[in-house]
């Protein structure tokens, strides 16, 4: 009786068309969830091929039947039921009868059976603007409520989770040094290689340093560490985040007075502002470390490369690529706490929310990377 | 003569060190409603882990349908999994999915039903345990106790034999535990399914449950052995005896 026992059981289906019009149908053998399959389909082409309304089946010789095999019955009657068409059912072996009794009959008029409803373009144009809409009204409340957290912090530091703050400031700032000094690095040897081969056919291969030093400092160097920073720490506080709410602490939190934004989004956003521009410190470190290698092999030393950096690096420059940096560190960790507290529920949406945090982190990088730069271009810097 | 569909032979399970369980040997009988039992930390969900292969015990073998399953690979270990099913505490439901693509989940993966016969079969399932209503919903849309019965419906996709459900009704309340007590009387007497349940509700081990292992905390071993109602008044074990009044009293006065 078993399904798993040998040999596999089958079962078969012998149609009939009756002088009267009526189909008739024998269902003879096991129907499991695997015999079902073909009789499923030897069934519905039977229908297809002679349609009737009315359809008798011969049941007597049903050796076994489960969940599967009761499907059958009811999606053929549901069918029929559909094409105005009756359905009988003759000699029904008693235990396939319970287990009938026990399913109980599924609604002709239930909807999963319809087929799912196309949404039109117009509608998902819609959607998509709605969300959008939805998504910058929640980007600026959540600004907002960030914003007055902060200010709060600032009038009263000893608020401040500051032991979450120092632990969020080792896994954003000191863990991520090896990668930005290996990518920063990585930097300067190829922008000064790629910059020396043409420069040098005029040459003028003493300026990749002015080219490295000034690219370094006022752009790439903020720029690949906060990119760091979003692919590594962003993504790692909207998933955090997002798996707290999935699990209800976020709820318990709030229950017990804490709110979200000043007890966990303002200790990591805290230590992200503060370790950005030291990250980015050594970023631009490294890139002209990277730049020196390629100066050497060309011949030059290095105080001849100190020397031309100097000449060309202004402190504006220094503080403006510095600047930057705290808010790159700001937008990063904002969206990626926004993201983690957006978080619907299951394990999916904690994904979502960290890829998200991700693209949108990157997005608003490259906005405030363009704000800055009208900024310091109108101020002359 | 009872036939045994789970045979556990001196099962013992160790974890990182520590005995869980020490020496267990019982049997489960088909169609019947076997109960474990046991304190917090007793081993039993552990018991219960093992019986469906997802730890593999220290010492000792379980039989299901007189095969090993730890031992058993390929075909052989689906066809026995496939014949059993399980419901976890938390429900375990799949998040991305609604309710009616969480029971035609394994549906669609082990069987080659066309679409509407799974869809309908899905349904079937979902309406077994009162949840036709809800198929298009999302797990997060419901309520722990829906959450429970539609993970019972996922576990009864593919009519297993055996279902093990640890702790079904915790958390439910009354009305709807003593529904889910009916429904699982009514799927093992008619379709004489075997029910191995972990659960600390007496009301339920009274109504349904054939008979009770229970698990001593101290020991790691099997403490009693039989029908609730037998080891409630005619256990030789003082703490047994105990155990049952103490909790009979409190729910009475409760």
């Amino acid at each position: 009786m078993s399904p798993a026992s040998y040999p596999r059981p089958s079962a078969s289906l012998h149609a009939e068309l009756l002088a009267n019009g009526v189909l008739s149908m024998a269902v003879v053998g096991h129907l499991d969830a695997h015999t079902t399959a073909s009789l499923w389909r030897d069934s519905m082409r039977e229908l297809d091929r002679h349609p009737t309304n009315k359809v008798v089946i011969d049941a007597s010789q049903i050796a076994y039947c489960d969940g599967a095999g009761i499907a059958l019955l009811q999606g053929l009657r549901l069918r029929l039921a559909n094409a105005r068409g009756t359905l009988e059912i003759h000699s029904l072996p008693s235990s396939v009868q319970h287990m009938m009794d026990l399913y109980g009959e599924v609604l002709p008029n239930t909807s999963i059976l319809k087929g799912t409803e196309r949404t039109s373009l117009v509608e998902s144009t819609g959607r998509a603007s709605l969300n959008l809409m939805q998504d910058v009204h929640s980007l600026i409340t959540f600004i907002g409520a960030l914003s007055y957290a902060l200010l709060l912090a600032i009038r009263h530091p000893s608020r401040v989770k500051w032991k979450d703050v120092g632990l969020t400031a080792e896994l954003v700032g000191v863990n991520a040094l090896p990668i930005v000094a290996l990518i920063g690095f990585l930097l300067g040897l190829i922008m000064g290689f790629q910059s020396a081969i043409p420069m040098r056919r005029f040459g003028a291969d003493l300026y990749v340093a002015h080219l490295l030093g000034l690219s370094v400092i006022r752009e790439l160097g903020p720029l690949i560490t906060a990119i760091i920073l979003a692919g590594r720490s962003g993504s790692a506080f909207a998933a955090e985040l997002g798996s707290m709410k999935v699990n209800e602490e976020i709820d318990a939190l709030r229950t017990m007075g804490l709110e979200p934004i000043p007890f966990l989004a303002v200790p990591r956003v805290v230590a992200t502002v503060l370790m950005t521009p030291l990250l980015t410190v050594f970023a631009s470190l490294f890139a002209l470390i990277g730049g020196l290698i390629v100066m050497q092999s060309l011949g030059f030393t290095l105080m001849t490369y100190v020397d031309a950096l100097q000449s060309v690096i202004r402190p504006g420059d220094l503080l403006g690529g510095w600047i930057k940096s705290f808010a790159f560190g700001l937008v990063v960790a904002g969206i990626g706490c926004m993201r983690g507290l957006q978080t619907k529920s299951g394990a999916s949406a904690v994904g979502q929310s960290a890829t998200k945090a991700v693209v949108s982190g990157l997005i608003l990088i490259a906005v405030v990377d363009g704000i800055f730069a009208i900024i310091y271009y109108s101020l002359g810097l | 003569m009872q036939e045994a569909v789970i045979e556990v032979e001196h099962l013992t399970a160790v974890y990182d060190d520590a005995l869980i369980l020490n020496d267990i040997s019982c049997e489960v009988y088909r169609g019947e409603i076997f109960g474990i039992l046991g304190g917090s930390g007793s081993g039993k969900s552990t018991l219960l882990k093992h019986m469906i292969g997802l730890y593999t015990p220290a010492a000792g073998r379980i039989l299901i349908d007189g095969q090993d399953l730890i031992k058993a690979e390929g075909d052989a270990r689906n066809r026995i999994l496939k014949g059993i099913g399980v419901t976890y505490q938390q429900g375990a439901l799949f998040g991305s999915l609604t309710l009616l693509e969480n029971v035609r989940l394994p549906l669609e993966e082990f069987t080659n039903l066309p679409p509407d016969a799974l869809d309908l079969l899905a349904l079937m399932k979902l309406k077994l345990v009162g949840l036709e209503t809800s198929s298009q919903k999302m797990p997060s849309e419901l309520s722990g106790g829906m959450r429970k019965r539609a993970a019972i419906a996922r576990a009864m996709a593919l009519d297993p034999q055996i279902m093990f459900l640890d702790e079904p009704s915790a958390g439910l309340d009354p009305i709807t535990a003593a529904e889910l007590d009916d429904l699982i009387l009514r799927l093992a007497r008619s379709l004489r399914m075997t029910f191995v349940i972990v659960t600390h509700e007496l009301a339920s081990i009274y109504a349904i449950v054939d008979r009770v292992i229970m698990l001593d905390k101290r020991s790691k071993s099997i403490m009693a052995i039989g029908p609730p109602a037998e080891l409630r008044d005619h256990a030789t074990d003082a703490w047994v005896r105990q155990f049952f009044h103490r909790e009979a009293a409190s729910e009475a006065s409760g």
